[in-house]
This record gives structure tokens, sequence and C-alpha cells, in this order.
């Protein structure tokens, strides 16, 4: 592959993401590993629902009083404008606006550590109140459950932190649009897992 | 790369081994890599077997018998049976499938260092103040009370190679989606191909629950977790739940592939296409869908309620259709071949009576009342043996007199190949025949030793000799390595003369870059259509000569792999030294530059120049 080969928006093809041998063998072997993420976050949920609420006789904490919705409210705001936000990026991606797509991204790394930020206090606040990893069979459930989530966004965060540096000066060619690409499928992912997190966790704890 | 192999001596060798990405030389690592476990595995069950050879007997104490079996087993599965297949896989399947590498040769060498790792890791426990010694299984019960850092070795060993799994998974997938040749349609597809998708897409989906449950024994044994302690309103079947939701499919992850070089060498030696190529593959697909359905039927007797027993009862006797249409298959595609029974041959004939049997026992113990009987008993230990060994080890075994030829480029002796299979099955058989009525007798498995006057003795003895046998074997083959490697008498690219399928048109060893040409691909066994329609190179060439792009080699994989094990020493060590939580970072933040740097460099490989091929093309001609 050519890496100073210069394209145009118009000799641009229109799925860059599938446009070499090896971006299409990166475009399965990352939907594949999806599917794979998909099992251990289901293990996740399963091990938290058997343990829910379980805990020592004297367990002081239960989802209806630890959690509170609005901050979580917030969170999914972000972590689902985050999504929207590197859609735009893709749509950049694919007219060949190297410029735009690097503001999307950025904005969506932005969004992306607003929401990391609010679940570091969210985390902070339970271990200060007593709820800490080894309280209960029930925290560790919780944090296991929900960190695993949150390092997930953390190691998306320095990812695409370094695709927009590495490639902030040379635009985009076919080699990294694929790089891209599977960062946009990772991150859609982080947030799917959360929309059911905010659910299971959240919405079903403190109504269910 | 020729730049590379112009450099001489044991640096520039060793840097080349360390580095390389060709999946052919990679799956030679993992042969000899699993071979090595393989025979320390074997050391363990030796010791194990002469430890049962007398009633009170003391050669090991109880602790460290608990320890060999834990790691007899765990060896076996994750460091030998595994490694060894994934060999097999990354040797032949891009070859029979018309590609010149796997998807990801970089990650290729990322899961075989850490299966290394891993696995060095694991057997560092031995030196370290103990091996685990909860069994392979590592059931929460057991392993929350296991004393000093045996379980830590486990948990944080098997999850480095367990990730090394996954991601050779991930890699044979896309292999075989993207990378066929041209016309090489899946139902063009040899067996063996197919019994590594099916197997690694089993991989995909089985893994990550051990994942999953190795870093909650690993949070509960070192990290201050709640998970299995009933104390704090844990749960240990929760753990029994998720090692089975993976245990099970694991096996068919170890069986499957065996099944698929079982298929090759069936149709290979008796001269004739595979019976019900079609009834096959539906087979394969369908026992490994149905290895998903079935993990509680090693929980009968926890207490689930006889609905879930039934359920799970009737799932698990299901499979066996599936695995009777194989059966039959193979019995059909012998009817009436033009049968040459080589070693291989004599390993696939020996194969279908012993896995039978394992295969019926299997049955019995997925009669959930009959398992209330059995459980816990030798019956198991000679039912999974009958299986695994029945059938892994054998299909190993046949594979390693098989590909051997293809992958060194030299022949294994036909007559120590014939001593050896005669000793191992001998011996298998003795060893393991006679567990199934200890198991009727009442012998619990997992003993270290038995009270004498229960009629146990005589039983115990013959499974000792029969071992012994077996080990005979095992040693008759590795002098019949040493000696073919001594004599070393090159061989052609078919050595078994009557290669089927594209990896027997290639040179033996292959080319680094596999095939001159890409294969036009124009029917099951393409290179036999071929070779039938008078194109004695077995290949019709569906490009012209051109220049081929290859990746680059890189030492990344081994230094991000070192840095999980460094960091797999300082979890292990957090609370009880002052050191253990700064490794612990340093190890962590070591793989993750090491992964940034790989994000970071562009890497794009290098192209095989068209004179070079041609170089390669006359050479060849030249030799036949």
């Amino acid at each position: 592959m050519d890496l100073n080969k210069k394209f145009t928006p118009e000799t641009w093809p229109e799925n860059p993401e599938t446009a070499t041998f090896e971006a299409k063998n990166k475009f399965v072997g990352f939907w594949l590993f999806l599917g794979g993420e998909t099992v251990l976050f289901a293990t996740l949920f399963a091990t938290y629902l058997a343990l829910k609420n379980k805990g020592p006789a004297d367990l002081a904490f239960s989802t209806q009083e630890l959690f509170e919705l609005p901050l979580v409210f917030v969170m999914t705001m972000l972590l689902l404008t985050s999504s929207l936000t590197s859609v735009y990026a893709m749509y950049h991606m694919r007219n060949y606006d190297f410029k735009k797509m690097q503001l999307w991204l950025g904005i969506t790394a932005l969004l992306g550590l607003g929401f990391l930020m609010l679940e570091v206090y969210e985390f902070v606040h339970y271990t200060k109140l007593g709820f800490t990893f080894d309280n209960s069979a029930f925290s560790s459930a919780f944090y296991t459950l929900v960190g695993t989530h949150g390092f997930h966004v953390a190691i998306g965060l320095v990812w695409i932190t370094l695709l927009i540096f590495r490639n902030s000066k040379r635009g985009l060619n076919l080699y990294n649009a694929s790089k891209y690409y599977t960062f946009s499928l990772y991150w859609h992912f982080i947030d799917v897992v959360w929309v059911f997190i905010f659910t299971v966790v959240y919405l079903m704890g403190v109504v269910g | 790369m020729s730049s590379v192999a112009q450099k001489q001596g044991f640096g520039s060798w060793l840097w080349d081994w360390l580095t390389t990405v060709d999946h052919k030389k990679i799956g030679i690592l993992y042969l000899l890599g699993g071979g090595f476990f393989f025979v320390l595995g074997g050391i363990e069950a030796m010791i194990i077997r002469v430890q049962l050879l007398t009633p009170n007997n003391d050669l090991v104490s109880a602790g460290l018998f608990n320890q060999i079996i834990t790691m007899h087993g765990t060896t076996m599965i994750f460091l030998a049976a595994m490694p060894i297949l994934f060999g097999f896989m990354n040797a032949i399947m891009p070859l029979q499938i018309g590609a010149r590498d796997v998807a990801f040769p970089f990650l290729n060498s990322l899961g075989f260092w850490m299966f290394v790792f891993g696995g060095l890791f694991l057997n560092l426990s031995w030196f370290m103040g103990g091996a685990p010694d909860a069994g392979w299984t590592s059931y929460a019960s057991l392993a929350m009370a296991s004393e000093g850092h045996g379980t830590d070795f486990y948990a944080i060993g098997l999850q480095i190679a367990g990730g090394g799994s996954l991601i050779a998974g991930i890699n044979f997938l896309v292999t075989i989606i993207n990378m066929r040749a041209p016309g090489m349609t899946y139902m063009r597809m040899p067996l063996f191909t197919w019994t590594t998708f099916v197997a690694s897409a089993m991989i995909l989906f089985a893994f990550p629950p051990l994942t999953v449950g190795l870093f909650l024994l690993t949070f509960d044994r070192m990290f201050g977790g709640n998970f299995f302690d009933p104390a704090f309103g844990g749960n240990t079947i929760i753990w029994e739940h998720i090692f089975w939701i993976f245990g099970h499919p694991e096996v068919y992850i170890l069986i499957l592939p065996a099944f698929g070089i079982f298929s090759e060498i069936f149709s290979l030696f008796s001269r004739k296409r595979l019976f019900g190529y079609s009834a096959m593959v539906l087979a394969t697909v369908l026992i490994g869908f149905l290895g998903f359905m079935v993990w509680a039927h090693h929980m009968f007797t926890v207490g689930l309620g006889p609905t879930a027993n039934a359920i799970f009862s009737v799932a698990t006797m299901a499979i066996a259709v599936p695995t009777g249409v194989k059966i039959f298959n193979w019995l059909l595609t012998i009817w009436g071949g033009s049968i040459k029974v080589t070693t291989p041959m004599l390993y696939a004939l020996g194969f279908i009576p012993t896995f039978v049997m394992g295969g019926v026992t299997g049955v019995m113990l997925g009669t959930a009342p009959l398992d209330y009987q059995l459980h816990d008993s030798y019956f198991v230990v000679a039912h999974f043996h009958y299986v695994i060994v029945g059938g892994t080890v054998l299909g190993i075994l046949a594979g390693v007199h098989l590909y051997w030829p293809k992958m060194f480029g030299v022949m294994l002796d036909e007559t120590l190949g014939k001593i050896t299979f005669w000793f191992f099955l001998f011996g298998f058989h003795l060893t393991f025949l006679i567990q199934h009525w200890l198991g009727f007798w009442g012998m619990p498995r997992r003993v270290f030793t038995y009270m004498g006057g229960q009629g146990w003795h005589l039983a115990n003895v013959i499974s000792t000799v029969g071992a012994f046998f077996m080990a005979i074997g095992i040693i008759i083959l590795i002098y019949n390595i040493i000696h073919a490697h001594i004599k070393k008498v090159p061989v052609g690219n078919d050595p078994w003369g009557d290669g089927r399928t594209l990896e027997w048109a290639t040179q033996s060893p292959p080319l680094y870059y596999n095939f001159t040409q890409t294969p036009l691909v124009r029917g099951l066994d393409s290179v036999w259509l071929e070779k039938q329609e008078g194109n004695a190179s077995g290949i019709t060439p569906a490009v012209p000569v051109q220049a081929i792009h290859m990746p680059n080699g890189s030492i990344i994989p081994f230094l991000m792999t070192l840095g999980m094990f460094i960091a797999g020493f300082g979890a292990m060590f957090r609370t009880e030294t002052a050191w253990g939580l700064p490794v612990l970072i340093i190890g962590l933040a070591w793989t993750f530059i090491a992964m940034a740097a790989r994000s970071w460099r562009d890497d794009l490989g290098y192209y095989v120049s068209k004179e070079e091929i041609m170089e390669d093309i006359k050479r060849e001609r030249g030799r036949n």
C-alpha cells in the first residue's frame, strides 16, 4: 500500500474502511471480536443479576438506596451523544473531509472523557459511603460489571487520542481509515453495553 | 526477508524465531511448545499412576498429589492439546484454502507468545511455593480454600494463555472467511479447514466466559472480591456455571480438529472422496452448536432440579446423533476404498472403536439418574480419557505422522510409527478400560491413595502397567523424530503419494510465501481432481506470476506478552510485598506501551519481487 497516494473526494472510495485487503480482514475480525465481547459482558451481567443486593446479613446497601438516576442520566446522555458524534466523524471520513472528521472525533473523546469523570466521581462517592469493592458480593459484582465497561471507555479514549495525534499531520489514507472505522465500531459497542447497564443495573435497580 | 536470511549465527536465528509472523513457523512453534507440555503432563500422569500402584502408597503426599492431578489436567488441556492443534491449524489450514498466511500474522505471533508465557507462568508455581491444587476445574469452594499461591498461578496463567487462544480463534475465522483462493467455496473446503472454522467459532464464544470466571477468581483471591464467599452473599455455583459454559464447548474445541484430521486421513488413504461430505459439514456445525447447550450435565448432582437435569440430559444425548453420522461416514469412506494402512491410517482405524466407547459412556453419564451413581468415580475418569485421548490425542499423533513431512520436510519412519501406535493404543486400553470397573466398584476420582482389601489393587496395577506402555510409545515417537532429523531424507511435495488437498501441492516445507501463484480451485479435493485430469503439479494458477505482499516480522508480540507475565507476578504478590503493586503497574504499562507502539508505527509489509518468484519456480521445475 502506498501511503503517499493522494486522494480527492472524487477518487476516495465509497467504503474506505473495507477498501484494502487488510482493511477487510480488520473489519470482519473486529466484528467477530465484538461478538466475543458480547459474551464477556453477558457473563458479567448474569453474575451481577445473580448477586444483586446479596451480601452479609447486615448489608447496608441496596440498589434502591444507592443509585441516583439524575447522575446516571447525565452519564447516559454524554455517552449516547458521543456515539452520535462518532457517526458524524465517520460521515466525514467517507467524504474525505479529514479536518471535520478529526474535529468530531475530538468531540467524541471529550464526551467520553466527561462520562468517565462522572463514573469516577460516582465510584468515589459510593466508596466514601462505605460501599467498597470488598463490601459484599453485590458490591464486587457491581464494580466488576460497571468497572469493566468503564475500563473499555478508558481504552477507547487512549486509542482515539493516539489515532488523532498520530495522523494529525498526514491526513486520511486507506491505511488509517480502517483504524478510525474500527474505533467507531468499538465506540458504538461500548455505547450499546452502557444502554444495557443503564437498564439492568440502574433502572431495574431503582424502579424494579 | 532475504536480508534476514543472509545473516548468520545463533543470535539472528533466535531473533528470526522470536519475531516470526510466518504461519508455518508459528505452527512449528506451537507444535514444539505443545509437545514440551505434553511430555510434562505425561510425566505428571506417570507419577499419578505410580502413586496409585499399591494401597497406602506414600510416593507423594496427599497435597502434592492434588497439585499433580490439577497440573496434569490443566497442562494437557490448555498447554498440550490446544496448542498442538493450533500448530496444525496454523501450519496446514492456510495451505488448504490456498492462502499465503493467516489474516493477522502479527496477532498470530501474539497468540503464540501468550500461550508460552501463560504456560510458563503456570508451571513456575512448582518452584514458587506449590502448584494449584483445586483440580483442573478449580471449583470455587476448593479454590477459595486453597492455601498459598497455587490457585493464583492457575487464574493468571490461564488468563494469559486463554487470551492467546481467543486471538488465535478470531484469526482463523477471518482467514477462512476472507482468504480462500478463487473457487474455494465453503462447500469445497477440506474437512480439516471446516473443523478449524467451527472450533474457532466455538473458541470465540466459549473463551470470554472463562476470561470472566478467571477474573472473578482473581478478584476474590487477590483483590478482596466476594463473588464466591457465601458469608458475604457470594455463590460458588456461579463459578461452576461459568466454568462449564466455557468447559463443555472446550472439549468440542479439542475434538473437532481431531475429527478433521481423521477425515483427511480416511479419504487420503482410502483413496476415495470423503463419503457424505455435506453431511459431515452439517454434523460438524451441529456439534458446535449443541456443544453450547449441554454445560449443566457436568452439574447434575449440584441440585438444579429434575427439569433442568432432564433438559440437559436430552440435549446431551442429542449430540450422539451428529457424532454417529460422522462415524458412519468415516466407515463408508473406507468401504470399497483402495486402502493403504500407513501409520496415520492405523491411528484413524484405532480411533473409531476407541472413540465410540468413549461416546457410549458419555451417553451413560448424560443419563442424569445414572450420573448420580457414577459422579466423581473412576468411571468418569475412564470416560473423559476415552474421548480426549481416544479422540484428540490419537488425532494429534496421527496428525504428527501425517503432517510432519509437510511441516519439516522429512518423513518419520513408518515402522517406528506403527510400533508407537501399537504401544500407545494397547497401553491406552490397558490403562483406562479397567477404570470403568474401578468406578463401578466405588473408587472415587482424585483420591491420593486407597486401602487394601477393597478389590481395587489389581485393577490399579493393570492401569499403571498400561500407562508405561503408553510412555514407551511416546519415547519411541521422540526417538523416531530425532532419528528422522538426523537422517534428513528430503521428501517431495506429496510424500504420501495420494494427496487430495492443496497443502500436498506445495513444497515440503512450503516456500515462505506458500504458493508461487494463487491456485484456482475447481472442486472438492482439487489437487486430486487436477491430477486425474493430467495436471501433474496439482494446481491450476488463478493469476499470472506477480509480486506478493508479505507481512513484516515483529518483536512487539513477545514484548507485549512479557508485560502481562510481569504484571501477573505483581498482582499475585501485591498484598504481601512492597514491590507487588509497582510491578503490577509496570507490567501493565509495559503491555500498553507496546500496544501503543504497534498502533503508532506504520507496518505496511513488503513485496516479494516477481524475479525471486520466477527463480523459485525454475528451481522447483528443476527438482521435479
